[in-house]
């Protein structure tokens, strides 16, 4: 019965929040006050492949996860890859809450086509229910002998031609390019590689000359570069302070974050639409980049077991050392931080998301369409 | 002792046609987190080393490469299972996995301590060229009428590029409307497409064990015998192995063929190659578990995993604690070589288990083929199914087995369309990067430009290409990867001939239309030159006589014409599962399709019927349950909830 009124929900697409509204009392009604998982298996299901960080965020958190819910359920996590994860996204959203048992891990790829009107997203983040938010950062580095020009201003390094191998203009490259295009830097992309690990060989290949990584990467593969004298970090993306503000990403605290750099440097302004664009897919991107779900419907008593959950983990006197490698240092939140998380990542103002739409249009003749 | 769970894991779901590495390492992964380190690693490694050995079941029984290390073994494994000499080819094939695989591991142990500045030779240009010569390698596979192979695997490159560009994202041969289209589709659906269907639905349509005598010719002794005799053919494939295995970005796709084209090129009499050459065999299944060690180099060394399963692995260092780099082959060297040596440990479990069980395995083709179809038909399925979850897998899936049944009509080579279609993404998108890369490098001075796209190392390649082209011109005629094939009516090749062009014209019609030069490029000029191709056959179909070897077709041959069954029927019954699957839901589909099919088309009794059925279905749902696995939904599915597995 319940499933006959869904489909003519789906069909009726413009009635969505009514009902929203009603199957969520329906599921409301229908759950125990608190969530007992004994003997269940939950389904972790992230809309990536194998590789990729997504799925080591995942794997990290599961088998901590299983350990922390009410009755220990096995927690498995489940791939979903395609079209550039909206596949599993688009499934996510048919979802709806039922016994605990389905989480959704979205990431920077997935809000990315979200903010930017691709046309196969039919997802709807605010319909979900997020109960944890993980933040990266990024940093950006160059071969040494360019990095001698390089003194805390890019007015050094306009006249360098340089090559990043990237993964698309549409993707989480987009925060970097448009970054390296506000100092002024020539930076012409080698797209099609398939991850940042491939952008990092032709880093050492010398095929690139500029390259960037997240937190995690960066500490494990980059740094032993660095150690060598091969690599030199330029600049961090920064983080977010609790006024929103960027500052100094806490994991490279004495590395300048690309506002100082773009502060210093000649014709580069941190006001105006171009800056205001580049920190809304920032913040998408990293510091809101990797968030879990329950589906749409899931009553407080839910959402409240698995809040307690995630906080029971984050807790462990051991969470520090084991998410230092795998996570970075960066913030794991619950609750009403995750929320204020997921606001900042999937509400970006039209303003900016026109401007972004508009640079890759011109620049890299992408349009999604 | 962990290992030898994780041999038997690795075993237990290699042998699972489109499964593999990735859907083995998920079902311990979760077991993974809390193990000491050396169980740990143990069980992953087991299960990892031996998915290459096992896969060589379903190569060699069925014609279905199992996974893509092992597309090439098909082609001579089949054969000789055909034969009867199933427990010989398995044997032989085991013996060179076991030898390719200590020979990677010993290669590995010296090599990781200085492999990082030789990997890191292998720039952009140099993996286009590994790829072209990997292409070149259609050459020898081309078959009787070279345009022809070239036609084939112009058109597995232009299958490869459906759906969204590596570079810009540009859509090919697809809408939005069709996101199912946007992503391409997968070398399981395709491999599974073109070798597997064609030749379940033949084998179906006569109604007799896969052993064409019914029984087992040569035992597994034999085939231990040849590995020795052509030792050196083995040595020389696992060092081709470990060599494109190093090479991270090149993955596993193309290591099979380049084995199996050098094992022809240098062979002496090549008469037998394609229709059961022993050689075939021990060529790629050499190269094949030695490109596993040499795998681990990329991975290790650099933390970039080499393909989906070493990702999958590099995921559960993790979460024992480790995390692979270069600073785990300073700090954790231990560590390292417990990998390194696992690897050749399990190497050696597997495949002599493997060895062990062969000849009672190879019974499986002295079975009346119409009692193992549905059953095969019910994998096929579900493997296809976990490429993309979608009901258009299934659909993909009989779409493509329809272009290969036709492909193996006319002769056309399926080797070669494979390895076009195998290639296209790397062949794409290399070239466009080293383009790009050169590009740039020559407006700094012609010299740094010159010095990256004319390397010594692509100097070589480039050499050896030219070699195999050559080669394989020469002697193309002479090798028939397809085997015999008669000559039939000039209508039905020309028909099939018109459709192949009316798709070239309208992809190349279709790639015009993109904006982007990086995207358009490759497109335009494959269907282009295999336009040409198609023109050239067309002429010559035309004026030549209805006997000309361009006629062929595999209707009019003997064992077509004596078929118990028509194609159309036969085709039908795979058609009617995946019909139902749609509407039922998969799991319910195939009780029908099984008791249906088993007591129509086989004429069992009833109490046999149901028990095979029920064996059947239970089977399929315990993997999938163990595995986390789902069933393809189907319209019942929308509106009634129904437990799993049915729902």
């Amino acid at each position: 019965m319940k499933n006959i009124k869904t489909a003519t929900c789906r069909a009726a697409a413009s009635l969505a929040v009514m009902c929203l509204g009603a199957t969520g009392f329906a599921a409301a009604a229908a759950a125990q006050d608190s969530l007992d998982l004994t003997g269940e298996t939950v389904e972790f299901v992230i809309p990536f492949s194998e590789s990729g960080g997504s799925a080591k965020w995942a794997n990290f958190y599961a088998p901590l996860l299983s350990e922390a819910l009410p009755g220990k359920p096995t927690v498995v996590v489940k791939y979903m890859p395609g079209a550039g994860s909206t596949k599993g996204a688009n499934w996510f959203q048919q979802q709806e809450y039922e016994d605990g048992t389905v989480i959704f891990g979205s990431s920077g790829s997935t809000q990315f086509p979200y903010l930017l009107g691709d046309p196969r997203v039919k997802y709807e983040y605010g319909d979900w229910n997020v109960v944890l938010a993980s933040g990266t950062g990024g940093v950006a580095y160059l071969p040494p002998d360019i990095a001698k020009k390089f003194d805390g201003d890019a007015d050094g390094l306009k006249g360098i031609d340089f090559i990043y191998g990237s993964q698309g203009a549409t993707r989480l490259d987009l925060v970097p390019l448009l970054a390296w295009e506000m100092l002024g830097m020539k930076v012409e992309p080698v797209f099609g590689i398939k991850g940042r690990g491939d952008g990092r060989l032709m880093f050492e290949r010398g095929e690139a000359s500029i390259d960037y990584q997240t937190s995690s990467a960066y500490l494990k593969g980059v740094v032993p570069l660095v150690d060598q004298g091969l690599a030199v970090p330029m600049m961090s993306w920064g983080a977010l302070d609790a006024d929103g503000n960027i500052v100094r990403d806490p994991t490279f605290p004495d590395m300048p974050t690309f506002k100082e750099v773009c502060e210093a440097t000649k014709g580069c302004k941190t006001s105006g639409d171009a800056w205001s664009a580049w920190k809304a897919f920032f913040i998408a991107g990293f510091p809101a980049q990797k968030m879990v779900f329950l589906p749409k419907g899931a009553p407080d008593a839910a959402i409240a077991t698995y809040k307690k959950a995630f906080d029971d983990v984050i807790a462990r006197s051991d969470f520090p050392k084991l998410s230092a490698a795998t996570l970075g240092l960066y913030p794991q939140m619950t609750g009403a931080q995750a929320k204020a998380t997921l606001k900042l990542g999937t509400e970006v103002p039209l303003e900016a998301k026109a401007f972004v739409k508009n640079w890759l249009k011109e620049r890299y003749g992408v349009s999604l369409k | 002792m962990f290992l030898i769970l994780g041999v038997l894991l690795g075993l237990s779901v290699g042998v699972f046609p489109g499964l593999g590495g990735i859907a083995g390492l998920s079902l311990v992964l979760p077991f993974i987190y809390g193990m000491d380190p050396v169980s740990g690693l143990a069980l992953m490694v087991g299960l990892i080393a031996v998915i290459p050995t096992s896969d060589t079941f379903a190569s060699v029984l069925m014609g279905i490469p199992g996974s893509s290390a092992s597309q090439a073994t098909v082609l001579d494994g089949f054969p000789l299972a055909k034969k009867g000499e199933a427990a010989r080819a398995l044997s032989a094939a085991f013996a060179s996995s076991l030898f390719g695989g200590l020979f990677g591991a010993t290669i590995l142990t010296f090599f990781i301590l200085i492999a990082r500045p030789l990997v890191l030779a292998f720039g952009l240009p140099e993996m286009l060229m590994i790829t072209i010569l990997g292409l070149s390698m259609v050459a020898i596979l081309a078959g009787r009428i070279p345009i022809k192979g070239v036609a084939a695997a112009g058109l597995g490159l232009m299958v490869g590029t459906i759906g969204e560009a590596g570079a810009g994202g540009s859509l090919r041969m697809s809408t939005y409307d069709l996101p199912y289209l946007i992503d391409g589709l997968t070398l399981v659906i395709v491999g599974l497409g073109i070798f597997a269907i064609p030749e379940i639905v033949a084998l179906l349509r006569q109604d007799r064990a896969i052993s064409r005598s019914g029984g087992l010719g040569a035992g597994w002794l034999d085939g231990i015998r040849d590995w020795w005799a052509n030792l050196f053919l083995s040595f020389r494939c696992s060092v081709i192995g470990v060599i494109v295995g190093v090479i991270p970005g090149l993955g596993g796709s193309v290591v099979d063929w380049i084995a199996y084209g050098h094992t022809v090129q240098l062979a002496k009499d090549k008469s037998r190659f394609g229709s059961g050459d022993i050689r075939g065999v021990i060529g790629p299944e050499s190269s094949n578990n030695a490109k596993e060690g040499g795998g681990l180099v990329p991975t290790l060394i650099f933390g970039i995993p080499g393909s989906g399963s070493m990702a999958v692995f590099l995921g559960g260092l993790a979460l024992l604690g480790y995390d692979a780099g270069p600073q785990m082959i300073r700090n954790d060297l231990d560590v390292t070589y417990t990998i390194v040596w696992s690897l050749a440990l399990a190497n050696v479990f597997g495949a002599g288990l493997c060895i062990v069980f062969s000849s009672a395995i190879a019974r499986l083709t002295t079975i009346r083929f119409t009692l193992l179809g549905p059953f095969l038909f019910m994998m096929i399925s579900f493997a296809a199914f976990q490429s993309r979850q979608s009901l258009g897998d299934l659909v993909a899936l009989f779409a493509v087995g329809l272009l290969g049944i036709f492909l193996r009509r006319f002769d056309w080579s399926r080797p070669a369309f494979l390895i076009g279609f195998v290639l296209s993404h790397q062949a794409e998108n290399f070239s466009n990067m080293a383009n790009q890369v050169a590009g740039a490098k020559f407006r700094r001075s012609f010299e740094t430009g010159f010095d990256y796209i004319a390397s010594p190392i692509v100097l070589v390649i480039l050499a050896l290409t030219v070699a195999s082209i050559i080669i394989g011109v020469r002697q193309a005629r002479q090798i028939l990867p397809e085997g015999d094939v008669p000559v039939g009516r000039k209508r039905a090749p020309l028909i099939f001939l018109l459709v192949v062009t009316a798709y070239l014209m309208v992809a190349w019609v279709n790639a015009m239309m993109i904006d982007l030069m990086s995207d358009k490029i490759f497109p335009v000029t494959v269907s282009s030159i295999t336009l040409v191709c198609c023109l050239l056959l067309l002429i010559r179909m035309i004026r030549a006589p209805e006997t000309d070897a361009i006629f062929t077709d595999r209707a009019a041959g003997h064992d077509e014409t004596e078929a118990a069954h028509g194609l159309w029927s036969t085709l039908s019954w795979f058609a009617g599962l995946l019909l139902l699957s749609s509407l039922l839901g998969f799991v319910l589909a195939l009780s029908i399709f099984l008791v249906s099919f088993l007591r129509l088309r086989a004429g069992l009794g009833w109490a046999r019927v149901l028990i095979m059925s029920a064996a059947g279905v239970a089977f399929i749902t315990t993997m999938a349950g163990m595995l986390h696995r789902d069933f393809p939904p189907g319209l019942l599915q929308e509106f009634v909830k129904l437990p799993w597995p049915l729902g």
